[in-house]
C-alpha cells in the first residue's frame, strides 16, 4: 500500500517540478531540496522526512510538459516519489526512465490525497475507496532501460560490448 | 506504402531501407547539442565509463556542440563554476562547436546553430533542450533529449530506443493579414490541437503560407512544436532552406533537401487557412490557453519582452522597432530586448534597429535566453503581468509563481509595450 500524498491537475510542468531558478543545481544528489519548491508546503514536508519513500503523486495528463531539464525527474527519484497519471510529456517519461523514477500509465486514475493505492501488473486500485483503474505497461523499448537498471548500465553494457568487440 | 520526412531521416541514420512509425530504431546522430546542462551531461557521461576500463571519450568531439546561453554572462558562483568545468571538458575532449560569452561566437543555441551552418536538410541533431525542434526547421529531425540521454549519444554516437514517431501533416494556405504572422499561426495551432496534441509525434509543415515563409519564421513554427508535445516539427527542405544556408550560413558544400513520398503515411492532416488568423496570445498559465488578441485586451501589464530562441531574430526585432520608432514604451510598463544572438545584435547595431528601441525607452540586454525561463535578470514582482515573445507562460516560468505571462508575437508586443496594456497590434501605436 502506498499513500497518495499530493494530488495534481493536468499539464504539470518541469517549472513546477524543478522550478528553472534552481538550475545551476544540476547533480541528482543535489536537486531533491528543490523538488515542487513552489508548492511550499509540499517542499516543507519533504524536506523535513514527513513523507514515506514509495509516496505517490497523482496526476491528470501531459504530466512533465515543457523543458528536457533532468532535474525534474531527478528530483522526484531522491525522495523514492511514484507518479501515476493519466499521461507523460515525451521528454519528461524519457528521463524518468532512463533515471529509475517508478511512473505508472494510468489513464482514468481518480484518487484523493490520503488514499491508499495498490498496485497490480495491470491496474492501480484505490483501498481508500474500493475502486480500480486499469494501467498500462511501458511501451517495450523503455521497459528494456527499467530492466537494465537505468540508462547509465545500459549504456555501460553496450558501450562494453561495442569497444571491445 | 511512402515515408514521411521523420521516417525518411530515421531510417537513414539507422542505416535501414524503411522505418515507420513504431518501430525502435537507434539513429546515428549528426549533431549533438547541449548548453550549460553539459555540466549534468558530463557527470553522466563519466559515470558511463565508471568500471568499465575504457578511457572516457566523446566518440566525435566534432559533432558536439556547446552553447552558453542560459545564465550568461553567469549569475552565481555555481553557474561560473559550471561553465568553467563545461570549458575544461571541451578542451580536453577537443570539441571545436563550443560557443563562449563572446560577441563574435555567442548567443542561444537554437539561433548559433542555423546561423552557423551546422544544421542541414537530412540530418539527426539531438539537443538537450526541449526546444531543440527548432531545427527541424531547415529539415533536420531534431530531437530534444535529457542530459543522460545525451550522455548515451556522447559515448555511442547514437540515439537508443527511439519509437519512431508518427506524423501530424498541418497544411497552412493562404497569405498573412497585416501584422499576423508565423508566430500567431503556431499559437492558434497549439491551442487547437492541445499542449499534448501532438505528444510523442512529428508535425510536418506543407502549404503556400509555409513556402513563402522565411528560415526565420519556420524556426518559430518548429521552436513551438514541442509545446503541443512534439518531437520534431520539420519543414522539408526547399529552396529558401538552400538560400538560408548559403545566404546567411555560409554553407558551402552540397545540401539535399529531404523530402515526404507522395504516399507518406501521416496520423492526421490539418488545414489551415493562414488569412482567416487574427494575432493570438496565450494566456496563463499554459500554453495552449489561447485566443485571439482582443479576449485580452486593456489588461495592464508591467513588463514586455520581445527575444528568446523564438522570437529574438532580426526580423523580429526589426518589426518592434518598426513599431516603436519615434514613439515611447509606456511609463508603467519596462520593456527588456534580448537579440538571439550577437550576430543579430551587431546586425540590429548596424541598422539602426536597437537605436530605434533604446530611444522608445526598451533596454537592451545582451543575447541569451535572459529572463524567458526565470533563472536570470528580469524576474516579474509579486503579482506583476508580463507580455512576452517567448516560448511558455507556465506558473513560475519567469522567476515569480506570483507573476502571469502571456505570450504574443514581436508585432503585438510592441504596441501593446506602447500603451501599457495588451493591444491589437492592427490598432497600432497612437
Amino acid at each position: 500500500m502506498a499513500e497518495v500524498v499530493l494530488r495534481l491537475g493536468d499539464d504539470v510542468s518541469t517549472d513546477a517540478i524543478y522550478p528553472g531558478r534552481f538550475m545551476a543545481t544540476v547533480l541528482p544528489a543535489e536537486t531533491p531540496q528543490y523538488c515542487f519548491a513552489d508548492l511550499t508546503e509540499f517542499n516543507r514536508r519533504l524536506r523535513a522526512g514527513e513523507i514515506l519513500p514509495g509516496s505517490v503523486v497523482v496526476a491528470g495528463r501531459n504530466f512533465g510538459t515543457g523543458s528536457s531539464r533532468e532535474q525534474a525527474a531527478s528530483c522526484l527519484k531522491g525522495w523514492d516519489l511514484v507518479i501515476v497519471a493519466r499521461s507523460y510529456s515525451r521528454i519528461f517519461f524519457q528521463n524518468a526512465v532512463n533515471l529509475g523514477l517508478r511512473l505508472v500509465i494510468c489513464p482514468a486514475i481518480e484518487a484523493d490525497e490520503g488514499d491508499e493505492l495498490e498496485f497490480t501488473p495491470d491496474a492501480v486500485i484505490d483501498a481508500t475507496t474500493d475502486r480500480s483503474f486499469p494501467s498500462e505497461p511501458l511501451p517495450p523499448a523503455r521497459q528494456a532501460i527499467v530492466d537494465a537498471g537505468g540508462l547509465i548500465p545500459y549504456i555501460r553494457m553496450r558501450l562494453l560490448q561495442e569497444r571491445t568487440r | 506504402m511512402g515515408m514521411t520526412v521523420a521516417e525518411k531521416i530515421l531510417a537513414h541514420a539507422a542505416g535501414l531501407p524503411r522505418v515507420s512509425a513504431g518501430d525502435v530504431v537507434e539513429p546515428a546522430v549528426d549533431l549533438a547539442m547541449s548548453h550549460e546542462n553539459a555540466a549534468l551531461v558530463m557527470n553522466q557521461f563519466a559515470e558511463i565509463f565508471e568500471g568499465t576500463g575504457l578511457e572516457p571519450r566523446v566518440w566525435d568531439p566534432a559533432k558536439i556542440a556547446i552553447v552558453f546561453d542560459h545564465r550568461v554572462p553567469a549569475e552565481t558562483a555555481k553557474t561560473a563554476t559550471n561553465q568553467k568545468k563545461v570549458r575544461g571538458f571541451v578542451a580536453a575532449q577537443g570539441i571545436t562547436k563550443f560557443h563562449d560569452i563572446r560577441s563574435d561566437a555567442g548567443g542561444i543555441c537554437h539561433q548559433i546553430l542555423p546561423e552557423s551552418g551546422y544544421v542541414r536538410p537530412g540530418m539527426v541533431v539531438a539537443g538537450t533542450d526541449s526546444h531543440t525542434s527548432s531545427h527541424g526547421a531547415l529539415g533536420a529531425m531534431a530531437i530534444g533529449v535529457g542530459a543522460t540521454d545525451m550522455a548515451a549519444v556522447w559515448a555511442l554516437g547514437r540515439l537508443v530506443n527511439v519509437e519512431v514517431p508518427a506524423t501530424i501533416k498541418v497544411v497552412a494556405d493562404g497569405e498573412f493579414k497585416p501584422m499576423v504572422g508565423p508566430k500567431d499561426l503556431i499559437l492558434y495551432l497549439i491551442g487547437m490541437i492541445s499542449a499534448e496534441g501532438a505528444n510523442f509525434r512529428v508535425i510536418e509543415f506543407h502549404g503556400r503560407a509555409i513556402k513563402r515563409m522565411s528560415t526565420s519564421g519556420r524556426l518559430v513554427l518548429c521552436n513551438m512544436s514541442v509545446e503541443a508535445g512534439a518531437t520534431c516539427g520539420i519543414v522539408p527542405g526547399d529552396e529558401e532552406t538552400v538560400r538560408y544556408l548559403r545566404e546567411e550560413a555560409g554553407v558551402v558544400d552540397p545540401i539535399t533537401p529531404v523530402l515526404p513520398d507522395p504516399d507518406a503515411v501521416y496520423e492526421e492532416t490539418i488545414e489551415i487557412d493562414v488569412a482567416r488568423l487574427e494575432p493570438q496570445v496565450a494566456k496563463p498559465h499554459t500554453v495552449d490557453n489561447v485566443g485571439p488578441v482582443g479576449d485580452v485586451e486593456g489588461i495592464k501589464i508591467d513588463q514586455v519582452v520581445i527575444g528568446s530562441c523564438t522570437n529574438g531574430r532580426l526580423d523580429d526585432l526589426e518589426a518592434a522597432a518598426a513599431v516603436l520608432r519615434g514613439k515611447k514604451v509606456a511609463g508603467t510598463t519596462r520593456m527588456l530586448v534580448f537579440p538571439a544572438s550577437w550576430r543579430i545584435y551587431k546586425e540590429a547595431l548596424r541598422r539602426g534597429v536597437l537605436s530605434d528601441l533604446i530611444a522608445a525607452g526598451a533596454v537592451i540586454m545582451n543575447p541569451g535566453c535572459g529572463c524567458c525561463l526565470g533563472v536570470h535578470q528580469g524576474a516579474l514582482g509579486d503579482g506583476e503581468v508580463a507580455l512576452a515573445t517567448t516560448n511558455r507562460n507556465f506558473k513560475g516560468r519567469m522567476g515569480n509563481p506570483d507573476a502571469l505571462v502571456y505570450l504574443a508575437s514581436p508585432v503585438t508586443a510592441a504596441t501593446s509595450a506602447i500603451h501599457g496594456v495588451i493591444t491589437d497590434p492592427r490598432k497600432g501605436g497612437d
